[in-house]
This record gives structure tokens, C-alpha cells and sequence, in this order.
């Protein structure tokens, strides 16, 4: 029986560093797609660096995970809640991984490069195809959504056990003592 | 209760930010997604571009005279010569509209300089904007399209549109003194709006440019004014006579100039240097051709070239982005 009721240290400072990330990168990119400002230039290049950023902070994250055991949910939490919980956080990792690598073929396939600030430049993963472009660019967009819906569904449901059910997994994941 | 309330009104503002960043409340302005469903009309040319849906490939090699070297750290101004792909087009959603009928003719080429830095440039016959700002030419757009009943364009509209923008004097003008020629290959193509070009201390010099031809009319293959496809057939006879040459010419702003804003023209006293000669030696058809798949994004430059902050410049990325995904997805599902 798992018995630690904390995230580790680790595991929360790289939760909320990429909880402030994606939510920016989401917004971000669901503008810039389709505004017409002046600002979209550099949007884009921002973009594609903090995507850069937390295709390596994914990385970091899945390496995280494996070393430092995570608490496991409260008994009171029903059988179908515990499941959509579960569910829910195999779609947020999915969509952690599966949208900077879609962002990032999407470019190669359309032969633009990815810069990391100006500091690298990775590396083109295909060579230039418009169906392959078309895919990665519509998958993209449509993990963007699905990603959305499943933080909508884990902020609800954390915020749900943090005020209503106060039973510790609000604040498992937060610094300092917390029941 | 309260925090039953609490707990609603978090959720129900996540909510709502979340619908806000999908574009769910600002239906009223201006967005890539508006501009292009404008410019495709009710009957999209699926697969095609939204804009110059109708062109011819081509490849050749830019010929650098070197002079522009000191200005720009982009390779592609060294001295010597680069291969490069692009596109003549006509202006229209419409890709088998007659060629003789678009008031706009396009030239764009995307050059790979060997640091493996792209260049990709998009130029058109006017050498001026009429407007400004994107808004302004989302309603530039929209008089000028043809009345969904009556299919007719309607001249008071157009009128009113042009008296409520003086700023589209200049290209009045350049519109009622501007006859197209018989040729792609002896139409001069603008950059219109203004880059920076960056040197090696990194400063920066604003420009524009021009690809003059060095043919004329009087020296051409001749034209056949029956065929919808009048300037594709001449350029093919021309290619197959000699190569088509242009030379690309740029002009420096001076403080006078203001190099965001793309509807004045810069006097001809502006100090000009010839960069190179585009040399178009090859052609292929639109359909299968390398051109075909490519999206000319003017905002895809090499170090050494910049975009300047003009309004219209900097939208045309996602406004050809929108245009690109479109076709791409019409074309990923019908193959």
C-alpha cells in the first residue's frame, strides 16, 4: 500500500512550472493562429522555444515520475471517479508529449526551422511534404483541444477535492502542510 | 454552500478564458480565418491556394553581384550564384481564371543559400498598398468583391471605400498609369512592404525591392489574346527561346521614408544597389510541379534579413498560414 500523501519537491516544482507553461503556450497559440497583429511574428518564435522548452521538461518530467513514487488517491475517492482520474492524466500526459513532437513535425514537414531562443536549432525530422504537413498541423490544433478539455477536467476535479471533498489531493500537489 | 459558489464561479471563469482564446467572443474582428474565408468566396478551389490560386513553376539560379554583401549577413548576397524555385501566379481564388483578366501578377521564389538558411519572397505588380493595416484591407476586400446576388461588383461601393482611404493615393495613381505588359517575363514585381536588411555589426538598413525585367514587350515571343491561359503559353515560349532575367534592385529608406507603412512610394532618388540577377531558366506546370506544395510566406527570411513592423507585412504570415493549412487538408484527405 502506497502510503505517502506528498508529491515530491521535484515532482511539484515541475508540475507547476508546466501547469504556467502549457496554459500560456495553449492561449498563445490559439491567438496567434489567428490574429492578424503585429505581434504575431514574434509570437511564433516564442512559440516554438517554449515548446522546445517543455518537450524537455516532458522528458525530465517522465524520468521524474519513475524515480519518486506518487501518492495514490484517498480510499473514499469511488471506484468511476478514481478511473476518470486515472484517464484524465493519461490524456494530459499524451497531450504533454504528443503536442511539442506534432508542432515539431509540422514545421519540418514544411521545411521551417524550430530555434530554441536563438540559442540551437533542431533539427528537420522529414523531408518537405504537404500531406505530412497537414497532418502533424491538424493533429496539433485538434491535441491543443483535447489537451484543454483534459486540464479543464483535472483544475475542476482538483478544485473539487481542495474546497468540497478536502481530503488532501488538492493539497498533495501543493508546498507546505496542507490537509 | 459558499464554497459550492467558490468552486462554480473558478470553474465557471476557467471556463469561459478557455472559450475566449478559441476566438468563441470576438467574432467582429478581423482574424486569418475571416481573411481567407473573404478570399476563397463560397465556392473554395479545394486544394488550392486561397489567393493566386492560378500559376506556373519555376526554377533558376540568383546571380549575386555581391554588392549588397556589406549590408546583409544573409549568405545569399556573397558573390556567386544560388539555385532557386518560385511562381509566377495571377491575382484570383480561381485557378483556371484567364490570365489576361487578373489586374495582379505575382512573382515569388524561394532561394536556399548554402548555410541552409531559406528565403522566401512574394512580390506583386503594384509597388504600394492601398491601405495600411490589415482591418483596412479586410474592407478594401470586402468592396471589392462582387455582390453575392447581383455577382457584380458594385462601383459606389469601391468609390465610397477609396474616398473614406486617402491614403491609397499612391496606388490610385500607380493603378490608372499601370498597363500590363505581354509578358510574365517584362513585368516589374514589388516587394511593397519594407525589410531590414542586417549587417555584420548588426546594424540594420530598412529596404525594399524590386525585380526589374530586363526584357521589354518589343523584344518578346508574341502573345496569344484568345487563350485562357495567354501568359503561360507566351512565358513558355519565351523560356524556350533564352533564359527570363530580372534584376533585383534595392532601395534604402531614408529618414524621410517610413518604412512601416507600405501605402507611399519612396522617391526614386533613394540610393538603389543591384544584388543580383534572378535568371529563370526553367519551367514547370502548377499541377505536380515543384511550386505546387510550397507556401511563399515573405516571413520566412534568412539572418540577415528582418521584417520590418509594417502592419500588412506581418500579417500576411498567418493569413498564408491559414491559405496553406487549408489546402493541405483538402488535399491530405482526398489523396
Amino acid at each position: 500500500m502506497n502510503t505517502i500523501t506528498k508529491y515530491s519537491a521535484s515532482s511539484m516544482l515541475i508540475h507547476w512550472a508546466m501547469a504556467l507553461i502549457i496554459l500560456s503556450m495553449l492561449f498563445l497559440g490559439l491567438s496567434m493562429v489567428q490574429s492578424l497583429a503585429v505581434w504575431q511574428v514574434e509570437a511564433i518564435q516564442l512559440h516554438k522555444s517554449f515548446g522546445v522548452l517543455a518537450l524537455i521538461l516532458v522528458t525530465i518530467r517522465l524520468i521524474n515520475k519513475v524515480l519518486y513514487k506518487s501518492p495514490a488517491l484517498p480510499p473514499s475517492v469511488p471506484k468511476p471517479q478514481a478511473l476518470a482520474a486515472h484517464l484524465t492524466q493519461v490524456g494530459l500526459y499524451a497531450s504533454m508529449i504528443l503536442m511539442p513532437i506534432s508542432g515539431w513535425l509540422m514545421q519540418s514537414a514544411d521545411e521551417r526551422t524550430v530555434s530554441f531562443f536563438g540559442l540551437f536549432t533542431l533539427p528537420n525530422l522529414v523531408s518537405k511534404n504537404i500531406e505530412v504537413y497537414a497532418f502533424f498541423r491538424e493533429a496539433h490544433g485538434l491535441i491543443a483541444y483535447a489537451f484543454l478539455l483534459f486540464i479543464f477536467m483535472h483544475v475542476s476535479a482538483a478544485l473539487y477535492h481542495g474546497l468540497i471533498k478536502q481530503d488532501g489531493v488538492l493539497g498533495s500537489m501543493l508546498p507546505g502542510k496542507h490537509k | 454552500m459558499s464554497k459550492k459558489i467558490t468552486l462554480m464561479a473558478i470553474i465557471t471563469l476557467f471556463a469561459l478564458t478557455i472559450l475566449y482564446f478559441t476566438g468563441a467572443f470576438n467574432r467582429d474582428v478581423v482574424t486569418a480565418q475571416r481573411f481567407v474565408n473573404l478570399q476563397q468566396g463560397d465556392n473554395a478551389h479545394e486544394g488550392f491556394r486561397r489567393a493566386h490560386a492560378k500559376g506556373i513553376c519555376l526554377a533558376g539560379s540568383f546571380e549575386s553581384t555581391g554588392e549588397l554583401a556589406k549590408y546583409s549577413q544573409a549568405k545569399v548576397f556573397d558573390l556567386g550564384a544560388t539555385p532557386f524555385v518560385g511562381r509566377f501566379s495571377i491575382a484570383g481564388n480561381n485557378p483556371t481564371a484567364p490570365d489576361l483578366k487578373a489586374p495582379v501578377r505575382s512573382l515569388a521564389f524561394s532561394i536556399t543559400s548554402n548555410d541552409n538558411q531559406e528565403w522566401r519572397v512574394a512580390m506583386n505588380t503594384p509597388p504600394v498598398m492601398a491601405v495600411a493595416t490589415p482591418d483596412a484591407f479586410f474592407k478594401q476586400l470586402q468592396a471589392l468583391s462582387p455582390d453575392p446576388v447581383t455577382k457584380k461588383r458594385n462601383p459606389e461601393k469601391i468609390k465610397a471605400f477609396f474616398a473614406a482611404h486617402p491614403e491609397s493615393a499612391a496606388f490610385n495613381d500607380w493603378k490608372a498609369s499601370y498597363t500590363p505588359t505581354n509578358s510574365f517575363a517584362t513585368e516589374q514585381y514589388h516587394s511593397i512592404n519594407a525589410f531590414y536588411l542586417v549587417d555584420k555589426n548588426d546594424e540594420k538598413h530598412a529596404v525594399r525591392w524590386i525585380a526589374k525585367p530586363q526584357l521589354s514587350d518589343e523584344n518578346i515571343q508574341p502573345l496569344n489574346n484568345d487563350s485562357p491561359d495567354a501568359l503561360q503559353l507566351q512565358l513558355k515560349d519565351q523560356v524556350a527561346q533564352s533564359s527570363v532575367k530580372f534584376d533585383m534592385l534595392f532601395s534604402f529608406a531614408t529618414e524621410e521614408d517610413d518604412e512601416n507603412n507600405p501605402t507611399v512610394l519612396w522617391s526614386q532618388s533613394r540610393k538603389t544597389i543591384n544584388a543580383g540577377t534572378l535568371v529563370i531558366s526553367r519551367l514547370q506546370a502548377q499541377e505536380g510541379g515543384v511550386c505546387e506544395n510550397m507556401n511563399f510566406d515573405p516571413l520566412v527570411l534568412p539572418t540577415g534579413i528582418e521584417p520590418s513592423a509594417d502592419p500588412i507585412l506581418r500579417a500576411r504570415g498567418a493569413a498564408y498560414a491559414e491559405s496553406f493549412r487549408r489546402r493541405a487538408k483538402e488535399v491530405l484527405l482526398t489523396n
